[in-house]
């Protein structure tokens, strides 16, 4: 079969383990995937850039939207990769970054501030020693500045297509544009997307969309290019903080459970995966993330089922309707007696 | 948070007067418009938090003309197609003719349709590559490509007036595919992730398959002498009733989702489109008493023009439940919340 994806133990919906198996590639890859940890994501929008320029994905315009720090707004068709941006009034509840500086002491650098005829003045971040205030022990970061203020927080995340084990967009593409490679990831074939535009309302997490130009369907391909020749996608690659991590996805998701458990141990218990669990609405994303708060804060949806779960059920419906509709014809013709 | 403008003088304007919502106060609170009648919200207004208000789905890139003109094309010619078959078997020439230009002209327009909102003709060929149970647009793609031509013939052969046996064959052969036109246009709409269209998926069949036959007798009653549009007038009343009944339990099945279907455009188009069927049956009915052309004309008008409005309001309505977050995020919230999470 030329499409491959298509006519193989086609399930819709459930956890399924052998994802490119079923799309037809008896010895398939281990399934490949990204794990993408947003408590490292210093919001450097590296991925972006490299995606762009990989890809030789069109620039979507530049303009100021007023939200936050992030003028990308959201994934679409010219962005396969988006960071996030959210404010928040909340503390950071003791989150380290990782990173040991234990030969630099910051709070004796800290302590010599405005005393020194060099230092800032007026509109300097650090409070002057006099005024620390009374709870903070020495050494710790209060999460309350001098004024009573509550600390806002950050939360970068980078967003990019699930790549889900049950893909919407593929199963309800007409022309077979959308298929499953041997890495398990969902890749658009340009030449064969008719621009119909179905994948788009599919998504449950608003991914792929139509190039407005060409009328075709875009969206992240994981770098098809790339892992065929054994190399990572550009993202990944450039991320400085391996926020995106890249790997067999059975790898990553043990990376983010550890992970998890070692941000939890450290008092960020809302930390917290999202779409690793191949039991989820859409049998699991091959791109899951670790976040800080509810998905939706991010842009992401609760919890996403993948439209076709409902397609027997749809196509019965149909069909009962159809049977009426012929009924409701065959009554119009009965003869009434006059 | 900056709160502070730096210039050359040093630090002025303590606080900017516009604060980025943040978190979970981010979350687009819509204020309900004014119903002018005291009416109880059909659901408790939902607290909830989104990415700056930003829509979690990409929102349908179908032009509305287009593509509610298809869905309301294809109901149209489906039924005309079953009028069409009845007419022969019952021997309404007028009507059977009537029925079968109406399929084929209506079908040739929604492909046109269909073909315009791809872009370039060649796309539809891609459609044929291959047939895929689980995209309705091919197996729409598909049912089209056998239907078209069937309804083609029919029209053909009655116009020539040659050919009888492979006319009524052809006319068979609509009407028994003509059905699975008129209800696929629902899975298409039904199988996505836009909330309001999804939601609905029990119903929405019904509903189309009611607006298909209020349109088929609509205009069957406009073109077709009184003496022989007898079935006509039964199909109107029987889909109107089909149409309106469907819709209203699907309203009410449909919980939070459904509220698309009561605000701004949807919901004058939708209330038009009520108004519309209501009163085309009615007229109908009416014209069956008072053998009056005009009527039988306005009645069909109206029933035709119903119709449309009602693929237009669901259309509308989809859209904008794909652009506001809360439709997506407050019903997933509260099925994780069933499930005791």
């Amino acid at each position: 079969m030329s499409d491959g994806a298509e006519g193989h133990g086609n399930l819709l919906y459930g956890p399924q383990p052998d994802v490119a198996g079923a799309a037809g590639y008896p010895d398939a890859p281990p399934r490949m995937g990204f794990f993408t940890d947003t408590s490292v994501c210093i919001g450097c929008k590296a991925c972006e850039v490299a995606c762009k320029e990989w890809n030789a994905v069109p620039e979507d315009g530049l303009l100021l939207t007023g939200m936050s720090y992030d003028n990308t707004q959201g994934l679409g068709a010219d962005t396969w990769r988006h960071v996030a941006f959210i404010e928040q009034r909340k503390p950071l509840a003791g989150q380290e970054p990782g990173v040991a500086h234990d030969d630099v002491d910051v709070f004796a650098a800290a302590s010599r501030l405005g005393t020194d005829v060099a230092s800032p003045g007026p509109g300097a971040t650090a409070p002057p020693p006099d005024r620390a205030p009374g709870g903070a022990p020495a050494g710790e970061i209060s999460p309350v500045s001098p004024d009573g203020r509550t600390e806002l927080r950050w939360l970068m995340a980078s967003d990019v297509c699930k790549h889900c084990t049950h893909a919407a967009c593929l199963d309800v593409c007409p022309t077979g544009s959308l298929f499953r490679t041997e890495f398990g990831t969902v890749v658009v074939q340009e030449d064969i997307c008719n621009g119909c535009g179905y994948c788009v309302p599919a998504c449950p997490y608003g991914v792929i969309d139509q190039r407005k130009d060409d009328g075709r369907a875009w969206k992240c391909t994981l770098c098809y290019d790339r892992l065929g020749v054994g190399m990572e996608p550009a993202c990944a690659k450039s991320c400085p903080t391996d926020s995106i991590q890249f790997g067999p996805l059975e790898e990553l998701r043990e990376r983010a459970q550890a992970r998890v458990a070692q941000l939890h141990a450290a008092g960020v218990t809302d930390a917290r995966l999202y779409g690793e669990s191949p039991d989820d609405g859409v049998g699991g994303d091959g791109a899951f993330f670790l976040l800080l708060d509810e998905p939706e804060v991010y842009g992401l949806p609760p919890d996403p089922v993948v439209t076709t779960r409902d397609l027997p059920d749809m196509w019965r419906h149909a069909a009962l309707a159809a049977v009426s509709l012929l009924a409701l014809a065959a009554g119009s013709f009965v003869r009434r007696q006059r | 948070m900056s709160e502070s403008d730096v210039t050359r003088d040093g630090v002025r304007h303590a606080r900017p007067d516009r604060e980025a919502p943040t978190g979970a106060h981010a979350g687009r609170r819509r204020r309900r418009r004014g119903r002018g009648r005291g009416e109880q919200p059909m659901v408790p207004e939902a607290e909830f938090s989104s990415y700056y208000g930003k829509p979690v789905l990409n929102k349908p890139t179908w032009k509305p003309l287009d593509i509610a003109g298809y869905l309301y094309l294809g109901g149209l010619a489906g039924a005309s197609s079953l009028l069409a078959a009845g007419a022969g078997v019952t021997g309404r020439p007028a009507l059977g003719r009537a029925a079968k230009l109406g399929a084929a002209g209506s079908i040739t327009l929604s492909l046109a349709a269909l073909v315009h909102d791809l872009g370039r003709p060649a796309r539809f060929l891609n459609m044929l590559r291959v047939f895929k149970p689980t995209s309705p647009m091919s197996v729409g793609s598909w049912i089209l490509s056998g239907y078209v031509p069937l309804a083609l013939a029919a029209a053909a052969t009655d116009v020539a007036g040659r050919y009888r046996l492979v006319g009524s064959a052809a006319t068979a052969g609509a009407a028994v595919l003509g059905p699975a036109v008129a209800t696929y246009t629902a899975v298409l709409l039904s199988d996505t992730a836009v909330p309001s269209w999804h939601e609905g998926y029990r119903q929405l069949p019904f509903v189309f398959a009611g607006s298909a036959a209020t349109s088929a007798a609509g205009l069957a009653l406009a073109a077709v002498p009184s003496g022989q549009a007898g079935p006509a007038r039964r199909m109107a009343v029987l889909g109107a009733g089909l149409e309106l009944g469907a819709f209203r339990v699907m309203k009410l099945r449909m919980g939070l989702t459904a509220e698309p279907f009561e605000q701004g455009r949807p919901r004058r188009l939708l209330r038009t489109a009520e108004a519309l069927t209501a009163g085309g049956a009615a007229l109908a009915l009416l014209s069956a008493r008072v053998r009056d052309r005009r009527l039988a004309v306005a009645a069909g008008a109206a029933l035709l023009t119903g119709s449309a409005a009602l693929r237009f309001g669901v259309f509308h309505a989809g859209v904008a439940s794909a652009e506001d977050p809360r439709y997506t995020v407050v019903p997933q919230r509260e099925r994780l919340r069933a499930r005791g999470r």
